[in-house]
């Protein structure tokens, strides 16, 4: 059986301008967490969007390959894919609060989306919402139902968020940095839940994060971004413990890590900033900051593969 | 050793501020308490970092501590001098603030030179010449040399932006620095790049920082001394390594459980704090972390409990020793 989710060479362009994502390819399997890390604008928010085919206006994609389930999303017209979204694949913001209707109550927009995907009662969809309420921890699911997202802290807002994800029991759940909104004691108990959902669900996950101490304690594997293209992928341990690409070394060296490191030495930090990157662009995206640039890099990237599994763009040997 | 260098740069003395909200037209107003009932000293050239929830109050100090609030009660001291009878102009030659977004806090149609030169032309004192000179001396020291200074905000990265807000705060050549989340809206690359140079500014130029963060880990790499806010109190004041290796307040225990750090196979651990969150419109009677404290007594929710001095600070909890 093929993976859940399958992505070749995944190009997004903004009307001929920007190329957001040059090329990239992930798989999700089922039952995984797959991480997409990396900094701001660097695509993984657009690659989720082109996933769900919800670029913003002006946003065109294109790729060898993009299925889910076997089933070619380039290839579905908008009432397809409004068949699959909310429904097979679900999508958490990192908004709460604006990706929740303010007007509706939280009982009226949690059952809309499974009656509109399937033939259930008001009645079902009710206790469905309560029963998910109940199980990302919410106490007085009854109450919750009844209430306007204003009511609500963050952080509940969050988990609503979640219920509202699974109510129509999709294999794929993609999460655009659900937690960075969030008070860092808040956000342990939403990856807890996520983590244990997917685990009892046997979801498929797709977790966009910039935070690389999220990665290393969700992920089963990861896929290092930057300037549009995935830059190295490789199981969770096996991409902490030898990193390959140059960026993905220098992201780990910026973390501070509490009792790792001396007060009065400078943390790793990476000079410069992130390019701007129009079509036509050659050459290695991030040759501008990398210490190990040659001439080489501004022509070919070669893709190495440093163990089954561990793939990485750059030219230094693994 | 003279009186004036044993001076504390900042001093708080049961300091207070309560916030009342309107209610609308039929609700009654409700009382915030932002601030309660804080005190605490940080000696010059220290850096005390302040972490807690969003709602904690930690905002509000900052902008007591900066004098842009004046206290319900108590007292704020900056090397020595109240910080409500000093005029704005003096205040701003002392004192100064970076705040966290670096989007909103730069005129957007001002360009990086007169941003950077506005607090010495508020002083009236400096010629041109002289403010000229020192603008490019600051722009230099912070990483924006040259044509930088000619360019507007909306031309800089995030976190060129950040580095025009610290030459803005250091041009009066202030003692004293608050941050409030000052790296909270860049990414760690740059995070990195700008907590390095605060760091080196502070050893060059002798200053005292006030670091506010919701980042346990940024904090421990900079602060010397921690103090853990809870709706509106400081709950435990240490110095840095001994809160980190023995947090005592049960509190500031699952503040450092819920950091994570990039060590992979560890799991997402178990905060144990409940889905309580804290409404400072609503503080619980007794210790106010009870409803959400994972080892509280039958007593925590009645007793208000003592303020237990350890070196360097000290912990407010009925079951510490």
């Amino acid at each position: 059986m093929s993976a859940l989710l399958e992505i070749e060479r995944l190009e997004v362009g903004f009307g001929g301008r920007t190329s957001a994502v040059r090329g990239a390819s992930l798989t999700v399997e089922r039952g995984e967490t797959h991480c997409l890390v990396g900094e701001s604008g660097c695509g993984k928010s657009v690659t989720a969007l082109a996933i769900m085919n919800l670029l913003a206006r002006g946003g065109h994609r294109t790729a060898q390959r993009l299925t889910f389930q076997d089933e070619d999303l380039l290839k579905l017209d908008d009432r397809g894919m409004a068949r699959l979204r909310g429904n097979a694949m679900a999508m958490i913001f990192q908004e709460p609060m604006t990706s929740l209707n303010p007007a509706y109550t939280i009982g009226s927009q949690m059952t809309e989306v499974m009656r509109r995907h399937k033939k259930v009662s008001q009645r079902v969809a009710t206790d469905r919402a309560a029963d998910l309420l109940g199980r990302v921890g919410i106490t007085a699911p009854g109450l919750r139902l009844g209430q306007f997202p204003h009511q609500l802290s963050g952080g509940l807002r969050q988990r609503v968020m979640i219920a509202m994800a699974l109510m129509c029991e999709p294999q794929l759940l993609i999460a655009d940095e659900p937690t960075t909104a969030l008070d860092v004691t808040v956000q342990a108990q939403i990856l807890r839940l996520l983590a244990q959902l997917q685990r009892d669900l046997g979801l498929g996950l797709l977790l966009i994060t910039h935070d690389l101490g999220i990665v290393a304690r969700i992920a089963h594997r990861v896929s290092v971004m930057y300037a549009g293209e995935v830059v190295e992928s490789a199981a969770t341990a096996q991409l902490f413990a030898d990193p390959k690409h140059p960026y993905t070394q220098g992201l780990l060296r910026c973390v501070p890590v509490p009792g790792k490191q001396r007060q009065d030495e400078p943390l790793g930090s990476i000079p410069g900033t992130v390019p701007r990157i129009g079509p036509g662009f050659e050459g290695c995206g991030f040759r501008d900051r990398c210490s190990f640039a040659d001439a080489t890099c501004a022509h070919t990237v070669p893709h190495q593969t440093a163990a089954p599994g561990h793939d990485y763009l750059c030219r230094l040997a693994p | 050793m003279t009186a004036t260098t044993t001076l504390p740069a900042i001093e708080l003395k049961s300091v207070g501020k309560t916030f009342r909200v309107s209610g609308g037209i039929l609700g009654k107003d409700r009382h915030v308490v932002a601030v309660d009932g804080v005190s605490f000293a940080v000696a010059p050239g220290g850096v005390l970092g302040v972490v807690g929830e969003s709602g904690c109050g930690k905002s509000t100090l900052a902008r007591l501590i900066l004098g842009l609030l004046t206290p319900d009660s108590g007292d704020i001291a900056v090397e020595g001098q109240r910080i409500v009878d000093m005029d704005r102009k003096a205040r701003a030659r002392l004192i100064q603030p970076v705040f966290q977004d670096p989007f909103s806090s730069l005129n957007p149609l001002t360009r990086v030179r007169d941003i950077v030169a506005m607090p010495l032309q508020a002083q009236g004192t400096f010629s041109r010449a002289e403010i000229a000179k020192r603008v490019d001396e600051m722009l230099e020291r912070v990483g924006l040399p040259g044509e930088m200074g000619n360019r507007l905000p909306a031309e800089l990265s995030g976190g060129q932006r950040q580095r025009v807000a610290i030459a803005r705060a250091l041009v009066l050549r202030p003692r004293i620095v608050v941050c409030d989340e000052p790296t909270s809206a860049l990414d760690v690359s740059v995070q990195a790049q700008i907590l390095n140079l605060l760091a080196e500014l502070r050893r060059d130029l002798g200053l005292t920082y006030l670091f506010i963060s919701h980042n346990l880990a940024v904090v421990e790499h900079v602060a010397s001394e921690v103090a853990v806010m809870y709706l509106g109190r400081i709950v435990e004041k240490r110095p840095t390594q001994a809160l980190f290796h023995q947090p005592e307040h049960p509190y500031t225990q699952a503040l450092l459980a819920s950091v994570l750090t990039p060590e992979p196979g560890l799991g997402v651990p178990d905060v144990g704090l409940g889905d309580v969150m804290p409404d400072p419109a609503n503080i619980p009677p007794g210790c106010r972390f009870h409803p959400r404290c994972p080892v509280a007594e039958p007593r925590c929710s009645t007793q208000m409990p003592p303020l237990r001095p350890r070196p360097g600070g000290g912990v407010e909890c009925l079951l510490a020793s």
